[in-house]
Parts: C-alpha cells; structure tokens; sequence
C-alpha cells in the first residue's frame, strides 16, 4: 500500500493543473461520463446472469416460481442438495483431476515447443503455426464421434485418460501459439546475454527466459484450464458414468430433491459452485501476469 | 587477459551472401581495438563471431593461442556488453551484476557480494544496487552492464555499439570511463561503433571495415594523416575529407580550383594516370588573408566562389560548390552512400578560421596546405601518396605513449595527476576532448577502489 500511495503521490502537478483548468474539464468530463455509462452498461451485461444464478440458487422449493428476482426466503438447501449428492462430488473430483493434469502437461510441453519455434530457425516452422492456429479453430463436435468409437475399442471410454488426450489435442496448439508470441517479445539479447555470462542453454531458458516469460506461461494456463473446466462436448460424449464425468457434463444428469420437481435450483447452486474455484484461479494468477514485466530490460 | 588473433575469419550466409571477408587482426593483450564501418560492414558481426554468438564459416579465432572456433560462448571466458545492454529485468541490479557469479557454482556467497561491491564502487551503482534496471536511467543501465561484464574478470571486454543509446552528453561522461575502466585493468577489449569520436578517442588502434573487408588498421592518428584508400579517408574526419576531380599535367594536378604543384616523389607516384581524386581535409584550407606569412609558402591560393557559410563560434564551415564530368560526380556519389552520408552536391566543404569576413554568395581568395593532401586513384581508390614509413611511425608513438599510460594506471594509482600528466604531449593530442573530467573522476573511483580493496 505504501508503494503505491507514493507513486501515486508522485505526480500531483499535472493532476491539479488538469483539475484548475475550466476549459479541459467540461470536454474532459464529458468523456468521462461517457466511459462510466459505457462501463456500467458492459458491467451490467456481464454480472446479471451472475447474479440471476445466484439468486436462483438461493431459491428454496417452490420459492424459483415466485416471479421475482430476489428469493422469498435465502436458503441453502439447493446448496446442501447438490453437497450431499455423488453425482456432484465424484464429478467435481473429476474436473479438478483432469483440468490440473491437463494444464500441466498442456503448459509444459507447449512452453518448450514454443520456444523452439521462437527462437530456432526450421523448415516448416510457418506451417505448424499455422496447423497451430487451424487446430484452435477444429470444431471439436466433428472428432467427438470417431473418438467415441475408437475410445470404446481401446478401453480409454470413460476414463481420465480418455478425456485428457483430447483436450491435450486442443489445448497445446492454443498454448503454443499465445507463448510463442510471448517467446518472440523477449529480446533474443537476454539469451545470448546468458550465454556470454556463462549459462548453458539450459540455464539461460531457465534463469532469464522462464521468468522473463512467466506471464505468457500464466496466461496460457488460465486458458487452458479455463477451456477444460468447461467443456461439454467431451466430457459428455467420452464418458458413461461417474468414472470420468466431468462436472458441465453431470449438471445434465441431475436431479432435484425428488423425480417430479424441475432441478433448476440445485443446478444454479452447482453452477455457482464450479465458479468458485475459477474465481480463486484467476485472482490468484493475476498477480503473476504483471504487464510490462520486460521494461528496463533493453534501452526503453 | 589474453590476445586474440583474428585469422582469415570469413562469414557466409546461406545466401551466399559474405558478411566477415577473410579479416585478420592480431589484438594484443590488453590492446583496446576499435571495430568501426558504415551499418553493414560487418563490425557487430565481426564482434558475435569472436565471443561466440555467430558461427565461423572459415578461418581461424585464437584465443591466447587457443583455437576457440568450436567452442560455446560460455567457454570462451569473454564478456559482452549489448547495444541494449541486455540487463535481466527480473533480478536486482545486485544479482544482474552477480549473474556471472552465481553460474560459476563455485564462487563462495561472501567472494560474490565482495566482487559485486567493489564493481560497483568503480562504476559508482553502489545506491543503486537493490533497485531493478526498469527503475534506472539508460546511463545507470549502461553502467550495470558494465558492472556484469567486468565482475567476472574474463579475458576480453567485447562492446556492441555501447554507447550508442545514450544522448551526447552522457555518451561524452561514459566515454571517458570506458577508457578510465579498461586502462585501469587493462583489460583487452574490442569495441565496435560507428561513431568516429568514439573510434578516434578510445581505440589504441582502429580497423576500419567495408562490405565485411578489413581496409586499414592503425592508431587513429595513422588513419587520419595517412589513410590507405578512399574509403578510410572518407569515413575518418567530420566534417569528411573532400574529394576534387584531377588530371595530371607535368609536375602539377589541374583541379577545379587551381592547379595544384606536386613535390618529385609525389609527382613519380600519380605519373602516367589520367583521372585522379585529390583529397583535402576541410581544416587544410583558409581564408587567404588570414593566413601566416610563415605558412603561406607551403600552400597556394585559388579563387572560389562561397556558396554558404555556417558560423560555429570556433570556426565556420564554406561550401565551395565545384563542377566535375559525370564519372568523377557518380563515384563521388557512390562513395558517399558507402558512407552513409547523403552528400547531394559535388561541393567541397572548408573549415575557416572564425573571424574570417567572407560571406555567401561571394568569391573570395582561399588557401590551401598542400602538406597533407592525398592523391587517390578514383577506380582502385587506392592512396597513391602514402607514407607507409610515417604513418607506422604516428602508431608507434602512440603504442609507446600507451604503454606508458597502462603503467601509470596500473602502478601508481594514487593520484590521478600523474595519470593525466604521464599521457605525454603526442598521446594527449588526440584525446584532447576529456582530460579534466576524467581527471577528477579518477581521482575519486580510485579512492573507492582502495577503500574496498582494504575492507
């Protein structure tokens, strides 16, 4: 907190010429009113189905017919339900699983592919960027049914496994473009700096360049994990049963408290539910992605 | 500490296309060696090649008489500091300075803190240690580059257009600690800019390259007064030397502005050619009526009309325009894009004493020394009147005056009086840009030096 009153202290002439000025103010802040208004709106757009699922999955019983936005009561049942339902465990069990193994191996191997397709010169280079590329854009429906059958006569349907290698499929040429791009913003200098000083390669990409890429590493991971936790197709098509389903598939399969009531409620509770560990990734990863992080580096 | 011999190094691109042309130089211990050209000459690449960054394609790199072509960068025991001083934005300035420390392994924590400290206490970074290079001045950052490259003590310093970053004044102040820095440790080093100031002041001896060709080598008082060809008579001097289209008529050249007498010897060498360059540095010539009665007889006078003047307080630039055939003006023209300059006009450009009274648009009486003046050939470029003997001669002065300064800088580093002092007359001449700021200078980083060599 200190650092940053200082820094913001720093400046304080060009702030109090800017606000004694009658002329920039009045354009000034018609700007700024304009901003705000463009701000709430997009606010607005994003967080009212966020809220709308929240308030729904505070909706006791029959309360989710009460014709308003607010509940009559807050309840937690819906959240109790969903807690105590194996359905909703093993499937939270599952996501977490196979995101995090997935993640991983996605970022590691996409951090050294990149890399190398950074800073090596070879042929075809410009064409696994461009198959890179033309993966992200696959349409994943199109290879859910052949993996279906080919995964039935392997033994990986309905398994960790079996999910993983699909999404390791679409999640490393994403990874790999973001951070070659990252790669090819670090001076080549700081690597042949290394090397001048004394690192083997090895040591260079480890002690300059992994840092110095470290916000591109975090991003792709946050993609990637994001893309994962979410997915549908997959996690619907390649599994069968509580094995390997994956929550956004389980949502579907559930149920409310008995067979004859709609499971709205105890869905929005799940679906909050799944969010929360979203939330606690990004904020946590925010801190790493630091903009600007190679400033001072070179000349500037 | 270590020489380093450059043999017949050749650089060639997938293309075909040859960087680095069959260059050799022998680089004495703790010589400072200027690589400088034109962009494009192959100066940088010269530089990657020797410490390692860029592939040999033939020759042969020594290394204390140690081939090192094959070997990896980190082998070689050189350091680098880059044009963009390449500083690691994630470590402190402590651990950006330690960074060659600490990949050594072996280097105990208390040797490193020691060795980082007394860098920095002789680039003077000791408040900055703690801080991050985003957090410095392109000055502060140039001298952590610095402090990296010197705390290893390697064999040679390498420096990529160093300096070239930095605004005027600044480039001046580090100019004159790079020269303080590498005579005190005397360190071998080779320096690559384009900037001729720089060339001129820092180097014991300067090579001049061209499309990837060694021209010339030599102390910068040798490139000045006898330079090898066109190219090096061009590139040396600012205002450059002025070329004026000749012919040979008897003992004289006829050039546009007067004929020009030759002595027997100099007549001999340009005897039997037809076209020739005559060089003529812009301070040979004068406003004739200002001129010494002492001096008049070694030059001769013309008639020229004054196309524009600029005024600079020591002196003033005159542009005399000049007419030449087509062959002259497009070699002219051709050699000036080599260049990199953009001289348009075919003009000579003349550096005249700052009271004289001619003005633009006037003709007026101008004279010319003719002791100095070149005679090129304007196909080969060829220098046809150099003086081989007294151009070595100029170098081995400045080698003896240099040994002298490294023993002074060296052994008696108590004061930095005697260092200034034991520069001599000849070797003070063409450093005459910085003796009283490096004086003062020196005299405080070598109490700092003492101070942290005691602790």
């Amino acid at each position: 907190m200190t650092t940053m009153e200082r820094e913001a202290g720093a400046p304080p002439a060009a702030e109090t010429s800017s606000k004694r000025s009658p002329k920039v103010s009045s354009s000034e802040r018609k700007s700024q009113i304009l901003w705000l208004v463009g701000a709430i709106v997009i606010i607005a757009y994003a967080l009212i189905p966020v809220a709308w699922i929240l308030s729904l999955s505070l909706k006791a019983g029959d309360d989710i017919n009460n014709q308003r936005f607010l509940p009559s009561d807050v309840s937690l049942e819906n959240y109790r339900i969903v807690l105590s339902s194996d359905i909703f465990l093993s499937a939270l069990r599952n996501s977490v699983g196979i995101a995090a193994i997935a993640t991983t191996i996605s970022v590691v191997l996409a951090t050294l592919a990149a890399y190398a397709i950074a800073r090596l010169e070879f042929p075809g280079k410009k064409l696994i960027l461009g198959v890179a590329l033309a993966i992200t854009v696959f349409p994943v429906i199109s290879i859910a049914t052949p993996l279906f059958n080919m995964w039935r006569t392997i033994g990986l349907y309905d398994t960790w496994l079996g999910l993983i290698i699909p999404y390791l499929s679409f999640s490393i040429p994403l990874s790999v473009y973001v951070l070659s791009a990252f790669f090819r913003e670090i001076p080549w200098e700081m690597e042949q700096a290394a090397q001048v000083d004394g690192a083997t390669a090895w040591q260079a990409f480890r002690k300059v360049i992994v840092p110095l890429a470290a916000p591109g590493v975090f991003t792709a991971a946050i993609l990637t994990f994001f893309a994962i936790w979410n997915d549908f197709v997959f996690g619907i098509t390649l599994t069968s049963t509580e094995a390997a389903r994956p929550v956004p598939a389980a949502l579907a399969f559930f149920s409310g408290a008995s067979q004859f009531s709609q499971p709205t409620a105890p869905i929005a509770a799940a679906s909050v539910l799944v969010t929360i560990p979203v939330i606690i990734l990004v904020l946590l990863f925010q801190q790493k992605i630091v903009a600007g992080l190679t400033n001072g580096a070179v000349k500037g | 500490m270590a020489a380093i011999e450059i043999d017949h190094l050749v650089k060639q691109y997938p293309n075909g296309f040859k960087g680095v042309n069959d260059v050799s130089l022998n680089i004495a211990d703790g010589e400072f060696v200027i690589l400088v050209g034109p962009s494009g000459c192959g100066k940088s690449t010269l530089l990657r090649m020797i410490v390692g960054l860029e592939d040999i394609t033939s020759g042969e790199l020594r290394i204390d008489g140690k081939r090192v072509n094959e070997k990896a960068p980190r082998e070689r025991n050189l350091s680098m500091v880059f044009q963009n001083y390449a500083l690691y934005p994630h470590l402190s300035v402590r651990e950006n300075i330690a960074f060659p420390l600490r990949l050594k392994k072996d280097v105990p924590e208390e040797e490193i803190r020691r060795r980082v400290d007394e860098a920095a206490g002789l680039l003077e970074l000791g408040e900055l240690l703690e801080r991050k290079p985003a957090q410095l001045s392109g000055g502060q950052r140039q001298r952590v580059a610095m402090g990296r490259a010197i705390v290893r003590q390697a064999d040679a310093f390498l420096f990529d257009e160093p300096l070239s970053n930095l605004d005027a004044k600044l480039r001046g102040q580090m100019r004159s600690e790079i020269s303080r820095m590498q005579r005190r440790l005397g360190t071998t080093t080779v320096y690559v800019t384009h900037d001729q100031t720089e060339a001129m002041t820092l180097g014991d001896r300067v090579a001049v390259l061209r499309k990837g060709i060694l021209q010339q080598v030599a102390s910068p008082r040798e490139l000045y007064e006898q330079p090898a060809n066109l190219f090096v008579a061009g590139f040396i001097g600012s205002p450059p030397m002025n070329f004026l289209p000749a012919h040979v008529e008897g003992d004289c050249l006829d050039t546009p502005f007067g004929p020009i007498p030759l002595s027997r010897e100099r007549a001999d060498a340009v005897a039997g050619r037809d076209l020739l360059l005559v060089g003529i540095r812009p301070e040979y010539f004068e406003d004739s009526s200002l001129v010494d009665d002492a001096k008049r007889p070694h030059g001769s006078t013309f008639q020229a009309r004054i196309d524009f003047t600029e005024w600079l307080g020591d002196a003033q630039f005159a542009y005399l325009p000049f007419d030449a055939e087509p062959e002259v003006r497009d070699r002219l023209r051709e050699l000036s894009q080599e260049l990199d300059s953009d001289q348009l006009r075919t003009q000579a450009v003349v550096k005249i004493d700052a009271s004289s009274r001619i003005r633009e648009g006037q003709t007026a009486e101008m004279w010319v020394d003719l002791r100095k003046i070149h005679v090129f050939d304007p196909r080969t470029g060829e220098n046809l009147t150099r003086d081989e003997e007294a151009g070595a001669e100029l170098t081995r002065q400045v080698a003896a005056d240099r040994a002298q300064q490294v023993d002074l800088a060296g052994g008696g580093r108590s004061s930095g009086t005697t260092e200034t002092g034991g520069a001599g007359p000849t070797g003070g001449a063409h450093r005459a840009d910085a003796p009283q700021s490096v004086d003062v200078r020196d005299a405080a980083g070598s109490r700092q030096m003492s101070g942290g060599s005691t602790t």
